[in-house]
């Protein structure tokens, strides 16, 4: 049967490998193409690469990385941050990108995921959704979980798998940073609402986390995570080692 | 030199990369003297099967891949690149493929147990049925990297490894010369770039 996925993710600006708390207080950790190559040998199972440069020129440097990377790195490789049009997908499938996730681009251009599902394949793209509790709704994150949309989540991500994204990142905005675990309730209830697979961001502190997550939503594809990787907190092989322990079925 | 042959779909960006890596000379090219004069042929694919073989055969290239094929030059296809290798396709229609090997390529709804997520995507094991040089490296229950939504079927003829998904899927297929892998060897890591360092051994 097919395996549970781990996946560390590379949050890259102006070059280099950072990881914010909260989406805030970004600490510089190491070379992104290095840091693909270890986690690639370590057995992490895809990488995803999130651009959070601004900047033109920190774009196509990024852009550059990505190449790098994918000269020496063979396993599934998901790039975000940035893609607002389809000519976006084509800059870093060109690059060696597998799949493209997008986020306020998909908020801001209600057509992007249609676009690029028909030209690219819905396994191509991926819905990334920042989501945080107000006021006992699930809502919707844009511009990196700085501003609030209003929109319901469940409903968001229903229409973006409609509308062909092949996959669906979530990230729990009320767990991310904080190491306390994943945000079972929500991602019960993604799973529950689309049929797509989904993968959970946001929260993992500990192997436990990990093991949790699979236990208790058995229908989890994957699981994300950054600073516990970077800052060695949690060892991919390690973690991965445990989850077979506990009946998980990963690849090792 | 391994002619990756380009016919409009998918980008070959990490193919091209994984080959120079087993140190492989490629060259990415829909140019018949090449595909001609080339050692090996890879036939890649991602996308929808009849838009793949109608810009397959637009410039000829079919013909060309076909016969260097039946000449017993190396052909390997990767993915769609593997499906378009048998007879038939039953991808939203009816298609016709090179027909090199034995057998249809059908849809895996109505086929896998409902509550499986199609397209079948992510790492699963191989389990071989047959030995074939191009998996000389490869054993039992190692991971490889799936994404499909059709499989090919009635193919027992070139069968060499199925995965599991609740039932068997065909992952390999190679009879003498023709090979394909349904899963992606340039995704695959390690296992992935054993099995195109055979390719190249050969």
């Amino acid at each position: 049967m097919i395996t549970k996925r781990i996946i560390p993710c590379l949050d890259v600006k102006d070059g280099r490998v950072v990881k914010g708390v909260n989406f805030e207080g970004l600490r510089e950790v190491a070379s992104p193409v290095e840091l693909a190559k270890y986690y690639s040998e370590c057995g992490a199972d895809e990488l995803v690469f999130y651009d959070i440069t601004a900047s033109a020129e920190g774009r196509s440097l990024f852009t550059d990385i990505l190449r790098e990377t994918a000269k020496s790195v063979f396993i599934p490789l998901t790039v975000g941050g940035g893609i607002r049009r389809v000519e976006d997908f084509e800059r870093v499938l060109s690059c060696g990108a597998d799949k493209v996730s997008v986020n306020s681009g998909a908020i801001a251009n209600r057509d992007l995921i249609k676009a690029a599902a028909q030209r690219y394949g819905d396994q191509c793209v991926v819905i990334s959704a920042d989501i945080k509790r107000v006021n006992g709704e699930f809502h919707v994150f844009a511009k990196g979980g700085r501003e609030d949309t209003g929109m319901e989540a469940i409903e968001w991500i229903k229409r973006c798998v409609g509308e062909g994204a092949g996959e669906v990142v979530v990230n729990s905005m009320d767990t991310d940073g904080v190491k306390k675990g994943f945000d079972i309730e929500l991602l019960q209830l993604v799973c529950e609402a689309v049929d797509v697979p989904v993968i959970a961001s946001g929260g993992a502190g500990t192997q436990q986390d990990f093991v949790a997550l699979f236990k208790e939503i058995p229908d989890i594809d994957a699981g994300l995570a950054a600073s516990v990787f970077h800052f060695g907190e949690i060892a991919i092989k390690d973690l991965k080692r445990t989850l077979a322990n506990n009946g998980i079925n990963v690849r090792i | 030199m391994i002619a990756i042959v380009d016919y409009g779909v998918g980008n070959l960006f990490s193919l091209e990369s994984s080959f120079k890596k087993v140190g492989a000379e490629t060259v990415v090219t829909s140019d018949k003297n090449i595909i001609e004069s080339a050692d090996k042929i890879v036939l890649p694919g991602v996308g929808a099967f009849a838009d793949a073989i109608a810009k397959l055969s637009k410039d000829g290239l079919d013909a060309v891949v076909k016969a260097e094929a039946q000449k017993g030059k190396p052909l390997m296809g990767i993915c769609l690149g593997m499906q378009m290798l048998f007879e038939r396709s039953f991808e939203y229609g009816e298609h016709v493929g090179l027909g090199l090997l034995k057998g249809d390529v059908i849809p895996m709804k109505g086929y896998i147990d409902e509550g499986l997520k199609i397209p079948h995507i992510g790492w699963n094991k191989l389990s071989f049925v047959k030995e074939h040089p191009l998996f000389k490296n490869c054993t039992d229950g190692e991971h490889v990297y799936f994404v499909h939504s059709f499989f090919a079927t009635d193919c027992s003829d070139s069968l060499v490894a199925v995965t599991d998904y609740g039932k068997p899927l065909t992952a390999a297929v190679a009879k003498g010369n023709i090979m394909g892998c349904q899963f992606h060897p340039e995704k695959s890591g390690d296992v992935g770039l054993k099995i195109l360092k055979a390719f190249v051994d050969m």
